[in-house]
Order: C-alpha cells, then structure tokens, then sequence
C-alpha cells in the first residue's frame, strides 16, 4: 500500500504543472512522452524490441552461450538442437551466438551512421535554410547530386572504392544517408526563419551559431529525431545488403547480411542458415519503423 | 534630451528593379520619457518605421540618432540593447521550446550580463508574474501574461527605448487595460521612452503625449494628445481617422451595455 503511495505522489509530481525548479520542468516532459509511448501499443512494441536489442548487443558474450567464432566441422549444419538453437552454420559455428554477436555489429552501424549524419545533415540543412542567397544555392545543389543517386547504388559504388570492412560500410552508408536529413532541416529552419522569436533574439544581438543551436535545434529536433529513427532501417537494410554482397564486414565477424549470405549456398539443405538473419533484419527493421512512428505522433509539436 | 531623432528617414524592401520605397522621407524627435503614436491605416509603414529603429530593417536612408549616438546600418551589441521591440502577437514573439526562465536568461548570456537570476528574478516581479513562472512553458500561460514575458524579455537588458507594435491588439479587452497600465507604471519607474503603434485612438490617447498619424508612408499630422483629447486636430484626414474610432468606440460600448444585462 505504502509503495503505491509513493508511486502515485511520484505521478502526481511529474504530472503537476506548477513547477518549483527547472529539473521538474524536464521530467515532466519527458514523463508526458512516456505516458503517450505507452498508451500506443506498435510504438511500444517498437520500442520494447530495440530495447531488447540493446540489452542483448550490451550482453551478447553472457547470452550467447557458444563462443561465436570457434569452428567444428564434426558439427557443420546441424538442425536447430536443444544445444543449438538455430542449428549450426556451415565451419560449424552456433548460429544463435553469431546471431547474438550480429545485433552487436548491427546496432554499431547504426549508431555510428546515425552520429555522424545527424549533426551534419542539420548544420548543412540549417545553415542553407537560415542564411538564404548563394549558400543556400550551393549547399542545396551538393545535396541534389547525393540525391539523385538510388541509395543503395551509392553505397554500393563507395564502399566497392573504398574497400570492403565495416568502418567504409558505414562511410559508405552515412554518405547516402545525410542529403534527405538536410532537406528536412532546410525546410524546418525556413518555417522558423521569419518568426518573431526568431527575430527578437537577432535583435538582442544573438549569432547565427546561436540562433542556430538554441532556437532553430529545439524546433528541428523532433522531426529529425523522427526521420533517423525511421531511417535506421533502412541503414540496417543497406548495411546488410552491403554485407550480403561481400562488402561489409569481413569474415568470421558475425553480421546478419553476410550470415544471410553465406547461407544461401545451403539454402535447401540448411534453411535455418538464411532464415533466421533474415526474420532478424525483418524483426529490426521493422521495429525502428514502429517506434518511428510512435515518435511522430509523441514528438512533433504540430501535433500537440 | 531627446532620445530619438530620426531625419529623412526612408525605408524601402528589395533590391533592384523590385526595391519598394514603403516610408518616404519622414523626421521626427522623441524625448527622453515622452510616448510617441504611430496611428494610420493597415500597411501605411508603422511597423516597418519600429523595424528600422530596431535594427530588423536594414534599408533605410537619412540619419538617426538614438541616445545622442548617430547609428549606422551594423549595430553594435551596446547599441541593439539601447532599444528593444515588443511584438503585437505574444503567441509567436516566445520560443515555444524553452521555458520562460530561458526565453528571459538568452539575452543576458548574449550581452555577458552577471547576476543573472537576480535579474530574471527583478524583471519577472516587474512585470508582475509570479517567480516560479520561469520554470513553465509559453504554452502553459494565457496571452496576457505571454505578453509580459515579452515585455520582461524586452526590459531585461535594461533598453532606453521600447518600440511597442500594437502591444494590446491580439489580448482580450479586459487584458488590455491591465498591459496598458502596467506599461504606463514601468514607463515612469524605469524612465522609459516609447514608441507605440496602435489602431485604436483610445489607446493612444491614453498613452502617448505626441501622435504621428501616417498616410502611405508618410506623417501627414504630428498632433498632441491635447488636441486628440479636445478634438482639435487639423489634417482632414486625421478627421476621418478619429471619426471612424470614435464610431467603433461607441458601438462597441453600445453593443457592451446591451450584453451586459444577461
Ligand atoms: N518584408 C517585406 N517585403 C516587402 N514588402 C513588405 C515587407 N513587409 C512589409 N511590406 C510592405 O510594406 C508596407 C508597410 O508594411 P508595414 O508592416 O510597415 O505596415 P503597418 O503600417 O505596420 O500595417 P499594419 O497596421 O497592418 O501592421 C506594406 O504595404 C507591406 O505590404
Ligand atoms: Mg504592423
């Protein structure tokens, strides 16, 4: 009874509206957003498999309970087994533990690539935006030519000119990921542009630096926050396409694509080889969709 | 003293062949304490006159000068904080990601200002709110008291001048008041010097000791209150101006007493 108390006073205070200090203020918001979360079951399932994967990336060498790289052709292709659990590959290999070991290099790569497109697709987006005239023109058309690439062909032709390995991949990767990101901070910051907010703080003396940092990125925040998240699949997606096609990690890391890969020779034989990274990628990718919609509807101010 | 002095101030939009001259050619002198009224019809130039004394329009031609300095198209930070705009809508004139407490801490961070809670602190019982309002959001207050945020945010660099653009126009008529008034009372504590835009002769009767009413981009009259209050003005179409107010003024008392039985 005692700790439902507590519980409900602890509510009550993050719901409350009369602040008495600025971190209240901050937990409130963010409550607010996991009351919404919640109340949205795909988002939240969403969200609950990324967590999982995090948990498991974080702890792959305590769940994985086969050493993923340690090969045994006495045991190559076996069904899925109470020992094995999704059978073994073709040196002999515990696909389960590569599988686990795999989330570890998927979920690198997708940090990684998000890290690096973010902040450069806002700066090249919102300073086109925000000072206009030939810097607008010239950042633009740069992104145009990334643009007009198909995606995947760009990646393709970078990581095939830099060389294979996972730090090109994601080279690779983040070049065709940051043209769309900037559009978007583009068109953000030019509906923010000429607002009196906007204005009131030039005419305190502000810098473009911090216009730019402290209001235009509070406002942008949401929506590129939401178009990364969504776009995390399609960094998964492409970064297994490029392991699939030899490009990504090399051998023995364990990488779904390349796993989905090597499988394929034993397609008949072994389904369980191709089958699994692939209801893997499906799973992921699928569940930074979800969430990236549940994070639209919780995040974006024109919504609420 | 005077504080403001504008001459031969003209202000145009665009460049080239698609410039548009919208104020031509007009001088005025605002005294250090005096209120100064901008009145005329919807698009005549009035904001874009309070734009080029806050610096937001760069293009103008003649000389101002503003506290005894002469100031050119650049300004310094010193000379930005010398004046400061109050906006007409107080729903778009506040971040609405930051809270209060931040919307009143930027300029003092921009400007290297010390003590600097004492002074959101100061600002905030100036103009009448409550202290533990800096912790909220612009969407968890009513117009009323967003317009004081952006009043406290314009006082809060201590600025000679407050260039006030319809500062009543977008509250409701009870609220009004209570702004005008607390204007009137931060003008005589901080010895500020306004300029103000209205629509609504009423208010400018009630605050500015001098009116210049503008005609497509130019003063056509510089009246006194006095002459606004006795109705002694002498441009015909200042006439026409106050004729069309003091109609509103009276319908809408009318059309007030009528509703007020219920
Ligand atoms: N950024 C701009 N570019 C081009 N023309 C403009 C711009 N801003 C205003 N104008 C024009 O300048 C003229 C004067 O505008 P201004 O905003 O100063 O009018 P105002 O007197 O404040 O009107 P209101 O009472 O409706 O606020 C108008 O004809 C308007 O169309
Ligand atoms: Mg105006």
């Amino acid at each position: 009874m005692a700790k439902s108390g507590t519980f409900s006073n602890l509510h009550d205070w993050l719901i409350s509206e009369e602040f008495t200090s600025a971190r209240q203020a901050r937990l409130h918001s963010i409550y607010l957003a996991w009351l919404s979360l919640l109340a949205n079951p795909l988002a939240f399932a969403g969200f609950a498999v990324v967590f999982l994967l995090v948990v498991v990336a974080a702890l792959a060498p305590v769940i994985a309970f086969h050493d993923p790289f340690t090969q045994d052709f006495a045991i190559a292709l076996q069904a899925p087994s109470s020992v094995h659990w999704f059978g073994t590959d073709e040196f002999g290999r515990d696909v389960f533990s590569r599988l686990i070991y795999g989330a570890r290099t998927t979920l690198y790569i997708t940090i990684l690539v998000t890290v690096i497109v973010a902040p450069i697709g806002f700066v090249i987006g919102a300073t086109a935006g925000y000072l206009g005239g030939w810097v607008d023109v010239v950042l633009m058309r740069i992104t145009d030519i990334f643009l007009s690439f198909p995606s995947l062909v760009l990646a393709l032709a970078f990581s095939a000119a830099l060389g294979p390995g996972i730090e090109n991949a994601v080279i690779a990767i983040a070049l065709t990921v940051w043209p769309p990101i900037a559009r978007l901070a583009r068109a953000e910051t030019l509906t923010f542009r000429h607002a009196d907010f906007v204005i009131a703080a030039e005419l305190q003396g502000a810098g473009t630096g911090r216009i730019l940092l402290r209001h235009i990125v509070p406002l942008c925040a949401p929506s590129i926050i939401v178009r990364l998240t969504l776009n995390m699949s399609s960094i998964i997606l492409t970064a297994a396409g490029l392991g699939f096609l030899g490009l990504g990690a090399q051998p023995p890391m364990a990488e779904w694509g390349a796993m989905a890969a090597s499988g394929r020779q034993y397609l008949l034989d072994a389904w369980w080889l191709t089958t699994v990274p692939g209801i893997a990628i499906l799973t992921v990718s699928l569940a930074f969709n979800l969430l990236g919609d549940g994070l639209r509807d919780i995040m974006d101010p024109r919504n609420g | 003293m005077s504080m403001i002095k504008a001459h031969h101030l003209a202000v145009s939009y665009g460049h080239g062949e698609a410039a548009l001259k919208v104020v031509k050619d007009v001088s005025f002198e605002v005294q250090k304490g005096e209120t100064f009224g901008l009145v005329g019809e919807s698009g005549c130039g009035k904001s874009t006159i309070l734009g080029a004394l806050a610096g937001r329009n760069k293009q103008w031609t003649g000389t101002l000068e503003i506290d005894g300095e002469e100031i050119g198209q650049k300004r310094t930070r010193s000379q930005l904080a010398k004046q400061q705009l109050v906006f007409q809508d107080p729903f778009g004139s506040i971040h609405p990601r930051h809270t209060i407490g931040r919307t009143l801490l930027e300029p003092l961070e921009i400007h290297g200002k010390d003590r600097r809670q004492e002074r959101i602190e100061k600002v905030l019982t100036d103009v009448g709110l409550p202290l533990n309002f800096r912790y909220r959001y612009p969407h968890q207050l009513s117009g009323g008291q967003r317009q004081r945020v952006a009043i406290a945010r314009a006082l809060i660099l201590e600025p000679k001048i407050l260039l006030l653009d319809e500062p009543t126009s977008a509250l409701d008529v009870s609220i009004q008041a209570e702004i005008l008034n607390l204007l009137k009372d931060l003008r005589e504590r901080e010895q500020l010097t306004y300029i103000l835009v209205s629509h609504d002769l009423a208010v400018v009767a009630h605050l500015c000791d001098r009116v210049a009413i503008m005609q497509s981009g130019g003063f056509v009259e510089v009246a006194t209150r006095q002459q606004l209050l006795e109705n002694t003005v002498e441009h015909p179409y200042t006439r026409i101006l106050m004729d069309g107010s003091r109609g509103y003024v009276s319908e809408r008392r009318k059309s007030d007493s009528a509703a007020l039985p219920a």
